[in-house]
Order: structure tokens, then C-alpha cells, then sequence
């Protein structure tokens, strides 16, 4: 499965040129407010027509405009998740679900209506209308109308950016159910990097219109230069680790990456679970030998691969932990009373209480970036 | 209460009649209606301005001239008239056929008023979410856009019943005053009051076509509400 947009267009003064592909399980289009995501994702569901260029998912041509080539959306079998839900007022939440089903040939029928109930816990709602409905619920339902069209692709246009955050820590799990337990690909466009880092195999960044970097979620995660200055706070390393067992007593969990153990607080998951966390920079301080009387309890042995100055006083500092780059963000000041320079020795200390549900999830089991 | 319901058969005629003008008038206008509204209120092409003007003529028109017109185009020598007379057997003039279609065109503007409005306010974006689930134009129209304007419909569709119930001038002038063929309920009142002694059969069609308007204001009243409810729009 791929997808492949290679578009530019013009909307009043806004310029967009973007190309990217992506073969992930689940592709982020990331970016800041007005950087011309739900343009993209609204031209891949054949709501906005470009001015030029070609759009491709698992080889079928959507849109070649130099051929003349404009599938309309209703013919795209294209999935689409609204920042909005938008469900149909006049239909009970189960219409609402059965609505795509209907135009759905029955031969490629393949999303079954119990198992999608339950995957989203929506069976409660089932004779509901959609006013009575709470924003999670609304969305959830969304999300199941969507899916039962069968669609080939799942595209979702920042679908928790409208909830609070006790209701986005609601939904994230079953999207994350969503993309490891149906085996559809996922372009999923947000502004956050907590919803990004915690979700994403695959990552294209996008700034005023152009594609700024793109690939694996770890590595683009890396240029934290390159985030919205309202989310740079959030930047750091995404990890990707396995449950390796409970500590009961002190109420912790013990992950195992290739970094090293990190302890962090109790999360209610099976032993060999796969855990996408992501570890803030601002987070994570730099010892240049091993600290003794310290209360943190997760230090990694590293060589410092990269350092370039942040925002105000702060240097952003790369460690390389036995092949998985954690980041560092300290102050200009630190960093020349401890003599930090390139290949130097060093250890990266994070807290454990550092790691929060914000930034601890599920991660992609097995073949990891599809 | 007994003089109230004792009326001739010709004023049971009349009542009748006016029902059954009505009631064609309105179902006829329907899909031409939505149609135009949908034109009006989506529609971007060259002389809207036009169309929009010429669908709210007979609303400023004095109604005799809009029967005048009638009368000279669907009329027996007029060229509408005589065409479908001719190719379909479809005669309007001094038919009832023919004050329904005079009750038709006077309502039709109060009629695409209401439909335009609720299609203005319909939420594109449903329409579009809609078109995702790969439901074809038509199909959206059909279980989107038709539903969510359902209310406006219902309005349209009585404002027409309501106005086709009272015309009066447009259809004297086209199809005169033929009891048991066109004597509709204004034009047997009219009669009434012509003639000495008339007052007493004036009196009663008057409060029957009062029972008839109430009745209808009332039934749009509750649809509207019983289709406002299952949208949630109150």
C-alpha cells in the first residue's frame, strides 16, 4: 500500500507545492496551523481539486491533471475522518454507520458492523441521535461510518483537535486499535507532537506549503528545528520498546530499548507489549559522568552525535545511545561549564515521572514503519 | 351549528373543488419548486437576476393580469394552450385544471422562497462527508440534502396550499366562475355577495374557509415540529 502526491496548488494567496510518498501504516501530515495539511489530505479525498500534479494510493491514479484525470470522490472509496465528525443530523448513530455500506459494492465489503462496534465501543450509542451525542462519541461514530464504507485508505483531518484533552486521551487508544488491528493504511493529518510521535510509523512535515522533511517518525522526530514554535517544547526522541516486566512494588514498569532499561510509571499492559514513547528534551538533562546521589532513575550511556542551538538560551544536544538518538535540550551556559563537544562521552538522565500518558502509548507491533 | 353544515350541493361543490385545486396546485409545483430553489440557491449562471425576477412576478403582479397572461398563454388560441391541446389533450381554459394551474403559479413564488431558504441553510460539509462514502450527487440529494430540508419543504408546501386556497383574481380572470368546473370557495363567496339574500351562503362558506386555512396552518405547525425534533434543530 502507498501513497504518492505530487501536487501544487494555489488557494487566494497560499501557495502549496508538495510531494511526497509514503508506503506507512500510519503517515502523519504534520505541521503548524495554515501549512496546507488539510489541503493535501482534502485533495487525496477528492474534495479540493489541484491545480496541477498527480495523485497516486496503491497505484490507482486519483488525479493526473496533465492526462485529465479527476476521480470524484464518491468514486475514490477513500475514507474520511472530519475534525468535525459531521454526522448526519437526521440519521440515529446506526444509520449513521450503515450510511457508506450501502454504496459499497458487496464484493469489496470487507469491514464487518459487530466488529467495528467493538472495536470503537460505540454499541450503547447505536439507537442515539448524533445531537445527544459528547464530542468523543461523536468522533468515535465518525470514525465507525467511515470504516464501514471499506475503505482502501483511512484519512483523518486532525480528529481529536476539537476535544479536551480528558477526551483525546479517550480516543487514542482506538486509533491506535484501529491501526494495528485493521489492516488499513492511515494518512492522519495533526498539529500535535504528542498525537504525532505517539501514533505515526511514517512522517511527512510540512511548512508554509512545501514538504519539509519526511520518513520514519524517529528520524523526522529528530529535527526538532523544523517543529511549530508552539509545539517545540514537545519535540524530543520517539522510542520504540517492549515491556520487560512490573515492578509492583515501587508501582513502576521497566521497558527494554535499545538505549538501555527505562523505568517508567506503571503501565497496565502484558510483558513483550510493544510502548512508543517519546521523551521531551526538555526532559532530559546531561551528566558527564555518572551521576551518584541523583533521584532520577533512567541514565543512558551515550556519545553526544549533534548539537545546534535552540530557541533563546537553549542548545539542542544529540546522544547517541547505543544507536537510538536521544535529545537534550540545556542552556548555552551548561553546556559550556560541562565542556560538551562532539563524541564526547556522556549520560542522559530523564525521570521517571517525566513520562505521562501524554507520551506513553501503545506502539507498532512487529514490522514497525510498514 | 346545523345551518353551518347544511350547504347546498353546490357549495359542497365549491369546498371540494377548492380542496382538490389546492391540493393539485401544491403536489404539482412541488418538484418544479425544488428544482428552481435549488437553481436560485446554488446555481451560478447568466441571468439568475431573470429567473429570480420572473418567479416572483406573479407575487407583485395584480393578479388579474397574472390571469390575463395565463389566459393568453395556455388559453384555447394561446401557444402553450393550444400545443398541449393539441399533442397531450390537456386543456386548461374554463377547466379546473385550469384555476390549478392559475392557483399554481400564484403560490409558486411563496413556495420557492421557503425551499431556497432551507436549501441556503443546509450544511455543505454533510453534503461533502456524504460524497466520501461514495454516495453519487444524486444520492446525496436524495438521503442528505432532501431530508435536512424537509421542514423548509413542508412550509413551502403549505404556504402554497394556503394561498391556493384564497386566490381568487388570477383564476376568475382565466378560467371565470363555472360553478361545479371552477367555482372555487373565494369565487362562490364572491357569487354570494352579488346577489340579494346571498349573505347567509357568504357567511358559511367564509367560516368553512376559515376551518380549512386553520386546519392547514395547524398541520404544517405539527409536521414541522414532529421533522424539527428528529433533527434537533429546535
Amino acid at each position: 500500500m502507498s501513497v504518492l502526491v505530487d501536487i501544487s496548488h494555489r488557494q487566494g494567496g497560499f501557495a502549496i507545492g508538495a510531494r511526497f510518498e509514503s508506503a506507512g501504516r500510519l503517515t502523519a501530515l504534520f505541521g503548524a496551523s495554515g501549512s496546507g495539511k488539510t489541503t493535501l489530505i482534502g485533495m487525496i479525498a477528492g474534495l479540493i481539486r489541484p491545480d496541477k500534479g498527480r495523485i497516486e494510493v496503491d497505484g490507482r491514479v486519483l488525479v493526473d491533471t496533465g492526462a485529465g484525470i479527476f476521480v470524484p470522490k464518491h468514486k475514490r472509496r477513500i475514507g474520511m475522518v472530519f475534525q468535525d465528525a459531521r454526522l448526519f443530523p437526521h440519521l440515529s448513530v446506526a444509520g449513521n454507520l450503515r450510511y457508506g455500506r450501502w454504496f459499497t459494492p458487496p464484493a469489496e465489503r470487507y469491514a464487518d458492523i459487530d466488529a467495528v462496534v467493538d472495536l470503537l465501543g460505540i454499541g450503547p450509542l447505536m439507537n442515539r441521535r448524533p445531537a445527544k451525542l459528547s464530542g468523543g462519541e461523536k468522533q468515535r461514530v465518525a470514525i465507525g461510518r467511515a470504516l464501514l464504507a471499506s475503505p482502501r485508505l483511512l484519512l483523518m483531518d486532525e480528529p481529536l483537535a476539537s476535544l479536551d484533552e480528558a477526551r483525546k486521551a479517550e480516543i487514542l487508544p482506538y486509533v491506535e486499535r484501529l491501526r494495528d488491528e485493521i489492516k488499513i493504511p492511515i494518512v492522519y493529518v495533526s498539529h500535535s507532537v504528542a498525537e504525532v510521535a505517539r501514533l505515526a510509523s511514517d512522517v511527512v512535515m510540512l511548512a508554509q506549503g512545501n514538504v519539509v522533511a519526511s520518513g520514519p517518525t524517529e528520524a523526522v522526530m529528530q529535527r526538532l528545528d523544523l517543529l511549530p514554535a508552539e509545539e517545540r517544547g514537545e519535540g524530543g526522541a520517539v522510542l520504540d520498546t517492549k515491556v520487560l516486566h512490573h515492578d509492583e512494588n515501587f508501582g513502576m514498569t521497566v521497558l527494554g530499548s535499545a538505549a538501555g532499561e527505562l523505568r517508567v510509571p506503571q503501565l497496565a499492559m502484558k510483558t513483550g507489549t510493544p510502548v512508543r514513547i517519546r521523551i521531551r528534551a526538555r526532559d532530559v538533562m546531561i551528566a558527564t559522568e555518572k551521576p551518584r546521589g541523583l533521584s532520577a532513575l533512567n541514565i543512558l550511556p551515550g556519545t553526544i552525535t549533534a548539537m545546534s542551538p535552540g530557541e533563546g538560551p537553549a542548545v539542542e544536544v544529540g546522544i547517541d545511545c547505543n544507536g537510538v538518538t536521544v535529545l537534550a535540550r540545556i542552556t548555552e551556559q551548561s553546556r559550556q561549564a560541562l565542556k560538551l563537544h562532539l563524541g564526547g562521552k556522556v549520560f542522559a538522565v530523564i525521570k521517571t515521572v517525566s513520562f505521562d500518558r501524554a507520551n506513553t502509548g501503545a506502539g507498532l507491533p512487529a514490522e514497525t514503519g510498514g | 351549528m346545523n345551518w353551518l353544515l347544511d350547504l347546498t350541493p353546490d357549495e359542497w361543490n365549491a369546498v371540494r373543488l377548492s380542496i382538490k385545486v389546492a391540493t393539485v396546485a401544491m403536489l404539482a409545483s412541488l418538484p418544479p419548486g425544488i428544482l428552481i430553489a435549488l437553481l436560485l440557491a446554488r446555481g451560478q449562471f447568466w441571468g439568475k437576476t431573470v429567473v429570480n425576477g420572473l418567479v416572483h412576478l406573479p407575487l407583485i403582479l395584480p393578479p388579474v393580469v397574472t390571469g390575463y397572461l395565463l389566459l393568453l398563454t395556455f388559453g384555447r388560441r394561446g401557444p402553450a394552450g393550444a400545443f398541449l391541446a393539441e399533442h397531450f389533450g390537456i386543456v386548461f381554459s374554463f377547466r379546473w385544471t385550469g384555476a390549478a394551474l392559475a392557483c399554481g403559479v400564484m403560490g409558486f413564488p411563496l413556495m420557492v422562497r421557503a425551499i431556497r431558504l432551507s436549501i441556503e441553510a443546509v450544511d455543505r460539509r454533510m453534503e461533502a462527508a456524504a460524497g466520501t462514502l461514495g454516495a453519487n450527487p444524486l444520492w446525496v440529494f436524495a438521503t442528505i440534502t432532501l431530508p435536512l430540508i424537509l421542514p423548509g419543504l413542508i412550509a413551502g408546501a403549505i404556504l402554497a396550499f394556503a394561498k391556493a386556497m384564497g386566490e381568487f383574481g388570477a383564476t376568475i380572470t382565466f378560467v371565470s366562475n363555472i360553478p361545479n368546473e371552477t367555482q372555487t370557495l373565494p369565487s362562490a363567496i364572491y357569487t354570494f355577495t352579488q346577489v340579494p339574500g346571498g349573505d347567509e351562503g357568504a357567511l358559511r362558506l367564509t367560516l368553512i374557509s376559515i376551518v380549512i386555512s386553520m386546519a392547514a396552518l395547524v398541520a404544517s405547525e405539527v409536521l414541522a415540529r414532529r421533522v424539527g425534533r428528529r433533527l434537533d434543530i429546535e
